[in-house]
């Protein structure tokens, strides 16, 4: 039941990673491997012992492919039948390795504690020394020949084994299933033996047929210094051994040897690598195709005191569908002093929209507009290196994560006066100087001591403070701040903005804001762009009334002092649309109270309603949010 | 150094409690690698004398000189005089020639290292910008035919174990190409193809691990950070991906380059290179115990060194990694 469709599909799985370039071309390089094993012996082995007195210790000829050894035996035939006996080496000492590691890595979960402790610290201790000094320490102890070789290897092993099973036990016994059938009282043998060994299985199986590599490896190079399989058997390592001797006479008879331990550990190898990578296989990139303009576009105001100019903005991704275009032919212009916010659910395009604006979207993404001006430059069309000063001292952004945007192995202060070094050319003390101002600017406590702290030592809200800092390094025109409070609790957040509107209203800087949170939008912000599925759909004054029917549902999804607790809370219903399956007309159509035909099928326009104010609706004036529909709780929601 | 970083004592000091905890680790491995190698002798079953000397050593050879190694003593004073002895600088007396163990290391020691030494900064030095490179070159699946040649070579390259690296190189640059002697360690030349054969598997190796590292490091919110201030591409890549890149390169990479500690002693073998490798397999071979014990104790040693300075080294690099560990 359960248990064989579990099987079938692991049996799919690796199927599937043989079909692979890699893993058919390794599946059939082992195949070989292993028919010749079974075979050559039958075949040739009568021939590999044969002696030819004419021909001694010579070059590759007709007769002798490969040439012959110091007794008159054909190389080319030996190396063939020496393959039973290297792989079956291999795979025995690989068995006693997986056995022993096995045991001992299941070990500590059937000891009592100090003795689990004690067997763990071992292997630990015995993992990190290589293998080959480990398979040297052992063959001392075994002596030297095959079986002390293969017991050799094979406990050289184990310490390795014994690791990734208590790893991969470890793993499985925190599982939901094994701590059920722990509190219903199934004994530790049987919790292993039932629930934890199937699980850990096909991992092991794997590493297993990778150690059969290594082991192939590690055997050949005991043979090779002698320690290994004893004359008159011999395996690879052995001919090898014995060809170094006479190199100068017939290399051929020491490459031989050499070029089938690798093509035979290679196949164990990669039969292993390959099964184990299938889970991470990547889908292929589409090219690039153009994609023609859309014509929402503002009528420009005076150009006189504009930061920043954005004229049907798209940013597209090729992907599995071709192209993803997750914005859509955005336009808004940025006034000096002026504070923006753009609000919308996650994946509305917002934050990518500010990522385009700052030039900060990488390849395969393209980004393309009619304009792109940020202080009167054009940034698509000017090369990096003209805007690196401009941009380095007049944008400034600030991101989501505090915790995760500063580099974790710099001093903060440094990773503030890397802008004025770069771009002002200030010198290091200087530069290190004016970090510490800036940041005491921002209201870090004792600056001079925490400018030579890491980020780690930092919380949240200075992180965040700080970032806002390393933006004052220079002279900014313009701060994108991208969801700048999301990860902050509410007092904190509340001292960013308060910081924000100072920094405002001191340097006349203007100030996006990228916010799923209307509310502060709408304190902080005098306008608000209103972003659905990659589009701006109403441009507004935040004092203003709204007219787009998404606006209004998020307005009435926020919550205050006011909202009355006993009515239910307020959502919007169902999804926005997956940025590549963005439907014709309207694309908030679906979710819309007031949908019509017209919406379904013609995409609106944004237009002027009135002055400073833009909506893109079919109906502006006539919806408004039907309270029925603030029922239905969805995971869609304005969160 | 260590003593700049730490922040003004509001969380104690991360750096000598992380020093105290990295030594006592090196001390009671140290420990347990000379009971193992003290173990090592009492482990091989029989005589280990009567097994070194052959079976037709008279008997009374074999007493004498099992008594002159003490082998008749108790254990655990076997195991004082044995301690006793590595304090002082006795590591035993080599069975076949009856030489000090520790003079014959002495004598050795310099050639392995000789070969060592300059591989690991082979390893190094191509490993670290190649893999940084070709991170930067593929980030973001550009340039698939770029990836693919650098990961199959790689791949390949790391497959084939040094020593038959070594013949390789052997046959073909000295037998045919008669540019390096084909063995033996005269002059800067000889040393050419064992550094070769040593350091071309590992920095393989490294190269793909510092690859793998660099980009998912690519990918984090820092380097947004470093590409909003407007760096020039080569400080974004060398001052704030590379730094991150090497903690956990070095994490992962630290048990490959003690795995070239091994290594010598198979390439020692193939370029008969007089060092501590080829003298291991010869006395593994004439059951000179002492003597392996001896040489078994300094690559553990070796092993153990190496890694204390990976730790090391991971903790100047990646402050929060001494905290991270408490």
């Amino acid at each position: 039941m359960v248990a064989t469709e579990t099987v079938n599909r692991r049996g799919a799985k690796w199927f599937a990673a043989l079909r692979t370039p890699v893993g058919g071309f390794a599946a059939s390089l082992l195949l070989v491997v292993i028919a010749l094993a079974v075979l050559a012996p039958i075949l040739w082995h009568d021939k590999a012992f044969e002696i030819d007195t004419e021909a001694i210790a010579q070059r590759p000829s007709a007769a002798h492919w490969l040439g012959t050894d110091a007794l008159g035996h054909d190389i080319l035939f030996r190396v063939l039948v020496a393959t039973r006996l290297s792989v079956l080496l291999a795979v025995l000492a690989t068995v006693i390795g997986v056995v022993t590691g096995l045991v001992l890595g299941t070990l500590p979960s059937l000891l009592p504690r100090p003795a689990a402790r004690l067997v763990t610290s071992a292997v630990n201790i015995a993992v990190a020394f290589p293998g080959l000094l480990l398979v040297l320490f052992c063959s001392v102890i075994f002596g030297v020949g095959t079986y002390g070789a293969v017991l050799a290897v094979g406990f050289a092993l184990a310490p390795a084994f014994a690791r990734l099973a208590q790893t991969l036990s470890a793993s499985v016994a925190g599982q939901d299933f094994v701590s059920a059938a722990r509190i219903s009282g199934v004994g530790r043998i049987r919790l292993l033996v039932r629930h934890i060994l199937p699980n850990v299985g096909e991992p092991l199986v794997v590493n297993a047929t990778i150690g059969a590599g290594a082991s192939l490896l590690a055997f050949s190079g005991l043979s090779f210094l002698g320690i290994g399989v004893q004359a008159p058997d011999y395996d690879w390592g052995r001919l090898l051994g014995e060809g170094l001797d006479g190199i100068y006479v017939n290399p051929a008879a020491a490459l031989a040897p050499g070029v089938a331990v690798v093509l035979a550990g290679l196949a164990f190898n990669l039969v292993g690598e390959t099964v184990a990578g299938v889970i991470g296989v990547r889908a292929g990139v589409r090219k690039l195709a153009p994609r023609p303009a859309s014509p929402a576009r503002e009528s420009s105001g005076r150009a006189d005191d504009v930061v920043l100019v954005v004229e049907n903005l798209q940013v597209a991704f090729p992907s599995q569908a071709g192209l993803t275009v997750p914005v859509r032919g955005v336009s808004f212009t940025v006034r000096a002093g002026e504070a923006i916010g753009v609000v919308g659910e996650s994946g509305s395009g917002k934050s990518l929209t500010g990522l385009a604006v700052s030039r900060l979207v990488e390849a395969p993404a393209a980004v393309t507009a009619d304009r792109l001006e940020f202080a009167g430059k054009p940034l698509l069309t000017t090369p990096e290196r003209d805007l690196r000063g401009l941009l380095g001292t007049s944008l400034a952004m600030v991101f989501q994560d505090p915790m995760t945007s500063f580099n974790p192995t710099r001093r903060i202060g440094r990773q503030l006066a890397e802008v004025a070094e770069q771009h002002q050319g200030l010198p290091r003390a200087k530069a290190f100087e004016r970090a510490v101002d800036r940041l005491r600017t921002v209201r870090i406590p004792a600056a001079e001591r925490r400018a030579r702290q890491y980020p780690h030592e930092f919380s949240g809200g200075m992180r965040q403070r700080a970032m806002i800092g390393m933006g004052l390094m220079g002279d900014p025109k313009l701060i994108i701040a991208d969801e700048p409070t999301t990860a902050l609790d509410v007092t904190v957040q509340r001292q960013l903005l308060r910081l924000l509107a100072r920094t405002r209203t001191e340097r006349d800087t203007a100030i996006i804001l990228i916010s799923h949170d209307i509310a502060v939008v709408s304190q902080t912000c005098e306008r608000m762009l209103v972003m659905y599925a990659g589009r701006v759909v109403e441009d507004l004054p935040s004092a203003g009334t709204p007219r787009h029917p998404y606006t209004k549902a998020l307005l009435a999804a926020t919550l205050d002092l006011g909202t009355d607790r006993d009515a239910p809370l307020a959502v919007i219903p169902g999804r926005p649309p997956e940025p590549d399956r963005v439907p014709t007309g309207c694309a908030f159509a679906d979710r819309c109270p007031a949908v019509t035909d017209r919406c379904r099928l013609e995409d609106p326009v944004l237009e002027c309603v009135e002055p400073g104010h833009r909506v893109a609706c079919w109906h502006p004036s006539e919806t408004s949010f039907s309270p029925s529909a603030k029922k239905t709780v969805t995971a869609g929601g304005a969160e | 150094m260590a003593v700049e970083v730490a922040p003004a004592g509001w969380r104690g000091s991360p750096w000598l409690s992380f020093a105290v905890r990295r030594f006592g680790r090196f001390a009671v491995s140290l420990w347990v690698l000379i009971t193992t190698a003290f173990l090592m002798i009492q482990l091989i079953p029989g005589d280990p004398v009567r097994a070194a000397l052959g079976l037709t050593a008279p008997v009374e050879l074999v007493n004498a000189r099992r008594a002159a190694l003490g082998l008749d003593d108790p254990l655990w004073l076997q195991y004082v005089h044995y301690l006793g002895g590595l304090i002082t600088g006795d590591f035993g007396t080599s069975m076949n020639s009856g030489q000090p163990v520790a003079e014959v290391i002495g004598d050795r020691l310099p050639a392995t290292l000789q070969l060592a030494l300059p591989a690991f900064a082979v390893v190094i030095a191509v490993a670290i910008p190649l893999g940084l490179l070709f991170a930067v070159l593929t980030r973001g699946g550009r340039r698939r035919g770029g990836e693919l040649a650098f990961t199959s070579t790689t791949v390949l390259l790391a497959a084939v174990p040094e020593f038959l690296l070594a013949v390789a190189l052997v046959a073909f640059f000295a037998v045919q190409l008669g540019w390096f002697p084909v063995a033996g360690s005269e002059g800067a030349g000889s040393l050419v193809l064992p550094v070769i054969a040593l350091a071309l598997g590992p920095a393989s190796v490294l190269a793909r691990i510092v690859r793998v590292e660099t980009l998912s490091v690519l990918g984090n919110d820092f380097i947004r950070t470093a590409r909003a201030k407007r760096l020039p591409a080569r400080l974004v890549y060398l001052r704030h991906a590379l730094p991150n890149a090497l903690t956990a390169t070095l994490t992962m990479g630290g048990l490959m380059l003690t795995g070239m500690v091994a290594g010598t002693v198979l390439v020692e073998n193939v370029f008969a290179w007089p060092g501590l490798g080829s003298t291991i397999a010869q006395s593994i071979l004439q059951k000179d115990y002492p003597l392996v014990q001896g040489i078994v104790l300094v690559y553990g040693i070796g092993v153990l060194l190496v890694n204390l300075t990976v730790d090391v080294l991971l903790a100047v690099l990646d402050p929060r990694s001494t905290i991270r560990e408490n």
